[in-house]
């Protein structure tokens, strides 16, 4: 026998035995810590969640402190409420913007790590994909010609608009040569199509629609009552519970569709059926908040940098992730220059833009093929 | 032991076929290597073993299964399979990224066998300090044998690999082919690698299927009958002498190149 051979014969003999090897206790030590700080992770944006929830519903004419804004929610919770007005005014005219945040920060971000991971592409999100393109034009329609689909005006034509896109790419993904790419591609020409349409559109219309639109796809939190919450509530939290649910087989799939097959994942199928889960929670948001940028491309990538790319993680921290990012957007473009509202868009992206750089920077290597 | 049978299989995308008429039988636990040369049809030979490649025509079957009536998912608890190169999007570290391959005996939760599997494999192919480093941060090689590892914590007991060594230094050339060959013979395993290296592949097969244009099955047999002056010849259109080693297996040396493809 060789001297290779006594040495494969080595260590395939201690590769066998399962049980009597000594586990690697510095793996097994700092591979727990890898995990730990995934959870610490989702428990900050918790609390930063909790914490910027509590100051935006102090906000308004009417004064109500931050420790009085989670005891009226309690009350409300418990049916014991202690004053009416002041229950009034966080749940009719402040709550709502709450949870359009909260739904719209969460429903964002794992439309976007889903998309990222589905099609391969750190540059997929609702708006390369066409989906908010689609919203746009569906929304245009409506404001500027008054043509609405379902009777609902901007809602509906946003929302039916902004699944075609996904249609199509779900229709391409079922061609036998389809790859993650000649969908994105697809996503990105019907955006310019669509993008061409709107703006063709915008040339026939009067000031007035023009300033309907611009508001609309400037995109706020504001533009959501409960009638709209109400409707968005079971789509987005069904849509995140599906995603997370495929979310291992989400890791098997970013190993190649051929590898992914060898382990028992139909790559084509999980692909179209996250594009659709991921399209009808982009386009529900979209349809009721406008157009919110940055938080669907961004909010995913800033979680990889902190915990990595296993899905059964990304998903839910990028959830809380955009929870917080996107509240303490909103919180911070309505007070910094109070009484003029900065769109939250326009926040997300200055506070955003500039640490997503400094973190592409830094680890330029570790998280990008 | 699990046995493949394929029976006139052909497989081709639109109207041209890539491989036809293919006859296999895979009935002893043994390394099988697939030569042949470049655009011969051996990747896709090897993805129709598993059905990620669905046959045009002709079956292939695990223990008398047809794998047309059986899912992936079933399919995956025979056969595991390597592919050629590693093309992980996202960086996640080295060892996430072998746990997928535990996707098949995995529940949600990792658990402390998976752990021991992975950790163990890691050090039979000499990557544990590579553990906890991102995948993206890695070299084609480490790549390589991140893909292997991933293939073994699958512990099917038929495994295809799509030029493993492909990447490797000629040191992890000889210790994954030997690797290979041990783990036929410790575990009773089938496993079936294509290769470009004549030399690792004589010294190492129990058995070649040699591929020649355009799909076909050349001839299958042991190193002896397979790699010979008239083969290699006809087959890779390269003039070479093939001496016998100390073990009385065939070695070649090259000569020079006689056409290449128009």
């Amino acid at each position: 026998m060789s001297e290779s051979e006594s040495l494969v014969e080595r260590y395939l003999s201690e590769w066998m035995k399962k049980d009597e090897i000594e586990p690697d206790i510095v793996i097994e030590q700092r591979y727990r810590h890898y995990i730990w700080r995934k959870w610490v992770f989702m428990f900050a944006c918790i609390v930063v969640a909790f914490i910027v929830i509590g100051l935006s519903l102090t906000i308004g004419t009417y004064p109500i402190s931050f420790q009085e804004t989670y005891q009226i929610i309690w009350d409300h919770i418990v049916g014991n409420i202690q004053d009416p007005a002041k229950d009034e005014v966080i749940f009719d005219l402040r709550m709502p913007r709450i949870m359009a945040g909260i739904l719209a920060g969460a429903g964002l971000a794992v439309a976007g790590a889903c998309m990222q991971s589905t099609l391969k592409n750190p540059l997929a999100d609702p708006f390369t994909t066409g989906v908010s393109s689609g919203a746009t034009l569906g929304a245009t329609l409506a404001i500027i010609l008054g043509i609405s689909i379902g009777g609902a005006g901007i809602v509906s034509n946003a929302f039916v608009f902004a699944l075609i896109p996904t249609a199509m790419m779900v229709a391409i993904s079922r061609m036998k040569s389809a790859s993650p790419t000649m969908m994105i591609m697809a996503g990105i020409a019907i955006m310019y199509l669509f993008g061409a349409i709107t703006t063709m559109l915008k040339m026939w219309s009067d000031p007035d629609d023009l300033k309907s639109l611009y508001m609309w796809e400037v995109g706020s939190l504001g533009l959501a009552d409960w009638e709209g919450i109400i409707v968005m509530v079971p789509i987005v939290i069904v849509g995140v519970i599906v995603i997370q649910l495929l979310s291992r087989q989400l890791n098997v799939m970013a190993t190649g569709d051929e590898n992914a097959m060898a382990l028992g994942v139909d790559a084509s199928k999980l692909r179209s059926i996250t594009l659709v889960v991921v399209a009808l929670i982009a386009a529900t948001i979209v349809s009721f908040t406008g157009m919110i940028g940055f938080v669907g491309l961004v909010c995913p990538h800033v979680v990889r940098i902190v915990i990595g790319a296993d899905n059964r993680y990304l998903i839910p921290a990028s959830a809380m992730f955009g929870i917080a990012l996107l509240l303490a957007a909103d919180l911070i473009g309505r007070t910094i220059i109070a009484p003029t509202v900065i769109q939250v868009g326009v926040i997300t992206s200055f506070l955003g833009g500039p640490m997503f750089l400094w973190l592409i920077l830094r680890n330029k290597s570790k998280v990008w093929g | 032991m699990t046995t493949i049978e394929v029976s006139n299989l052909s497989f081709g995308y639109s109207q041209k076929m890539v491989i036809e008429d293919i006859n296999l039988k895979i009935d002893q636990p043994g390394l099988y290597c697939i030569l042949g040369p470049n655009g011969v049809g051996k990747s896709t030979l090897i993805k129709c073993l598993n059905k990620i490649n669905k046959p045009s025509t002709g079956t292939v079957s695990i223990d008398g299964q047809d794998l047309k009536g059986m899912s992936s998912k079933e399919i995956s608890k025979y056969i595991g399979y390597v592919p050629v190169g590693g093309n992980d999007m996202f960086s996640m570290p080295v060892i996430d990224a072998i746990l997928i391959g535990r996707y098949t005996q995995q529940k949600w939760k990792t658990t402390a066998e998976d752990i021991s599997i992975v950790n163990r494999t890691m050090r039979l192919l000499g990557i544990s300090s590579l553990a906890l480093h991102g995948y993206n941060e890695l070299s084609a090689g480490q790549h390589q044998k991140v893909a292997i590892a991933r293939g073994l914590v699958q512990e099917a007991p038929i495994l295809l690999l799509d030029e493993p060594t492909a990447n490797l230094d000629v040191r992890y050339q000889v210790y994954i082919a030997e690797l290979l060959k041990g783990l036929t013979r410790k575990t009773g395993m089938t496993v079936v690698m294509i290769s470009h290296d004549l030399n690792i592949t004589a010294k190492y097969a129990d058995q070649i299927i040699m591929m020649a244009p355009p799909g076909r099955i050349h001839k299958v047999g042991t190193p002896e009958e397979v790699i010979t002056k008239e083969t290699i010849n006809e087959i890779y259109g390269v003039n070479c002498e093939v001496l016998t080693d100390s073990e009385g297996k065939p070695h070649v040396i090259l000569g020079s190149a006689l056409w290449i493809d128009e």
